[in-house]
């Protein structure tokens, strides 16, 4: 094998290694600016490391100093929580990735294995709206919403995702339908009805699977933002996408905010991190064509 | 909106046509009354949030409606003025615009990128690193690169500075902003796109790449022979649902730059929006969006097409 140390190789390495350094730069950067005093952004916005780190910008996009001192460390002024952003999209993931992850398995699993009449035509129907851009439903979906009186709550937020996408129901099913058929079998030999086959038999079995289409559900539902920018403005719902998106609107348009916004953008980025390093394997290995065997 | 998921379906292969057991067969019939109780709420999501408002957009789009009022129908007049509406043939061109530069650049990137770590590394820490980018929220990816290039004191004026080239506000100049935006989203997407075309170079046999070798044929050559011919249709699959997905350009758009300066970069996805919910132009803006369901109704059917013809090429 002198092949592998062909410089030839080394070239191939040193290629990947520029990629790898222009995905992870422009975080350093963030990173390093979210922790500079907003007073040294003229002077200092060049070297490596800051002259002066401070924690300043995060505790005050977090709300945790009071208003003055915010404004003293380049706040503008205005209420901000992120606190309570980052907690709403927490709360708005989980809902999402959970509920939908149950019903798409109930109906996947009924697609796959159960007989009853329509079931192609039904199924050919829901992969047909894959088709449709989300854009479209969304108009119709917002009056809906609207009409309701569920605008700034969480329940006209999560609705239209609450219980399925197309996708998610599609993608089970084709799982459900790589399972052996025989341990099922079994199941009911021994008694087993077709719910007790499903809860205690099949789901068990699939748990690869269910944690890809949660994981999945969740990463979409952490960088929504134009739903929740519609229907979860008000400060009680507000996600973090769209808190971001306030908070540049807030900030002076000559000169933004930027250290601050720079430490929010962080706190965006942190769960994410976390979902890579500990999930990062399994995440790694969804993104395959022959998938979930 | 790129945030919709595009992890490639599984083309997993049907459970293959065994003879079914007659005992099977008896029990078969009776999933009846269970299986629609386990549809109930895939049912009922998809009644409400899919099937009704895709109707009710169709209406929407024959009408006459800003929210306030009750649609009032008006025939063909929405599309009549969507054909003699500059801005939304503007519009149009822009999105055509920033596909080209976008799926152009990112999947020649991701195709290098793959095949680099195709032929060096399985390190999942190297492919955990380049799906960073795309986990980020596109606001987020959005905001990082506004200050990035800001025209005082973003890092990559500095960077222009100091070799001694003449600095721009990239997102406020009419000719630079739709590039630098589907710039930023190259810088998004590539890693993500990288390792899907990777997941289908894993599928091509190792033995063919062994071969070549002893027969002297260099990396290169194993490239253009081996890897990119049998890569086809997956790559097709790829760039089908990245251009879907590219189509569906906002978040981005509408952090830096709000479709300005003067409509350089205001998408089709950001005019439907400006219609809908700035002007309140309900049914106008469900004309607009009949367009591209039209446009990504075909796209959409040729990814499947593809898909079914990915399942067959590489088994």
């Amino acid at each position: 094998m002198t092949r592998r140390f062909a410089p030839g190789r080394l070239l191939a390495w040193l290629v990947l290694i520029v990629f790898l350094a222009l995905t992870v730069a422009p975080f350093y950067w963030m990173v390093r600016t979210a922790l500079t005093p907003a007073a040294d952004i003229y002077s200092d916005s060049t070297a490596v490391f800051p002259a002066h780190p401070t924690m300043i910008n995060f505790w005050r996009v977090l709300g945790l100093v009071d208003n003055q001192t915010a404004r003293n460390a380049g706040g503008s002024g205005a209420q901000i929580d992120f606190l309570r952003y980052t907690l709403n999209s927490v709360i708005y993931c989980a809902l999402i990735a959970t509920a939908q992850t149950f019903c798409c398995a109930l109906a996947g699993y009924a697609f796959a294995r159960l007989r009853f009449p329509g079931r192609d035509l039904v199924f050919g129907i829901m992969v047909a709206a894959l088709m449709v851009p989300p854009i479209f439903t969304l108009l119709p979906n917002f009056t809906l919403v609207k009409s309701l009186g569920a605008i700034d709550t969480f329940a006209g937020m999560v609705a239209p995702s609450l219980l399925m996408t197309p996708f998610a129901v599609f993608f089970l099913r084709q799982f459900f339908l790589s399972v052996p058929r025989e341990v099922e079998e079994a199941a009911v030999i021994d008694g087993a009805g077709r719910w007790g086959v499903f809860w205690r038999v099949v789901m068990p079995m699939s748990r690869g699977p269910l944690i890809t289409i949660a994981l999945t559900t969740s990463v979409w539902a952490w960088k929504d933002f134009l739903w929740p920018l519609l229907v979860g403005r008000g400060e009680q719902t507000r996600v973090l996408t769209v808190a971001l998106g306030v908070f540049l609107q807030q900030s002076p348009n000559t000169q933004p905010d930027w250290t601050g916004l720079m430490a929010a953008s962080t706190l965006s980025v942190l769960p994410v991190l976390a979902l890579l390093i500990f999930l990062g394997k399994r995440l790694v290995q969804s993104l395959n064509f022959t998938g979930i065997k | 909106m790129r945030n919709a998921v595009a992890v490639p379906a599984a083309p997993l292969p049907d459970p293959p046509g065994e003879p079914e057991a007659p005992a099977r067969r008896r029990r078969a019939r009776d999933d009846r009354g269970i299986a629609w109780l386990f549809l109930v709420p895939v049912l009922t999501g998809f009644a409400v949030f899919y099937l009704y408002p895709t109707i009710r957009g169709v209406w929407y789009s024959v009408t006459d409606y800003s929210l306030l009022n009750t649609p009032s129908f008006v025939g063909a007049d929405n599309y009549a003025e969507l054909v003699s509406d500059a801005k939304f043939w503007g519009s149009l061109r822009v999105t055509a615009y920033y596909v080209v530069l976008n799926i152009g650049s990112q999947t020649l990137l991701a195709l290098g990128l793959a095949a680099l770590m195709h032929r060096l590394t399985r390190s999942v820490v190297v492919r955990a690193t380049l799906l960073l980018p795309w986990l980020v929220p596109n606001v987020t990816v959005a905001l990082l690169w506004m200050w990035l290039l800001d025209a005082n004191l973003g890092f990559v004026n500095h960077l222009l500075s100091a070799v001694g080239l003449p600095t721009t506000g990239f997102l406020r100049s009419p000719d630079f902003a739709m590039p630098s935006i589907a710039l930023i989203n190259t810088w998004a997407y590539t890693g993500y796109t990288a390792l899907l075309l990777y997941a289908g170079m894993l599928q091509i046999p190792q033995h063919l790449y062994e071969s070549a070798s002893l027969d002297g044929a260099g990396e290169l050559r194993m490239f253009r022979r081996i890897t990119l011919p049998l890569l086809r249709p997956i790559l097709a699959l790829v760039l089908v649902v990245s251009l879907i997905g590219s189509f569906q350009i906002f978040d981005t758009v509408a952090v830096t730059t709000k479709g300005d300066p003067v409509g350089a970069t205001r998408v089709i996805y950001y005019y439907i929006y400006q219609q809908a919910f700035t002007y309140f132009h309900m049914g106008y803006a469900a004309s607009a969006a009949m367009v591209l369901v039209v446009i990504l109704g075909a796209l959409t059917a040729v990814q499947m097409r593809l898909l079914r013809a990915s399942r067959s090429d590489l088994t």
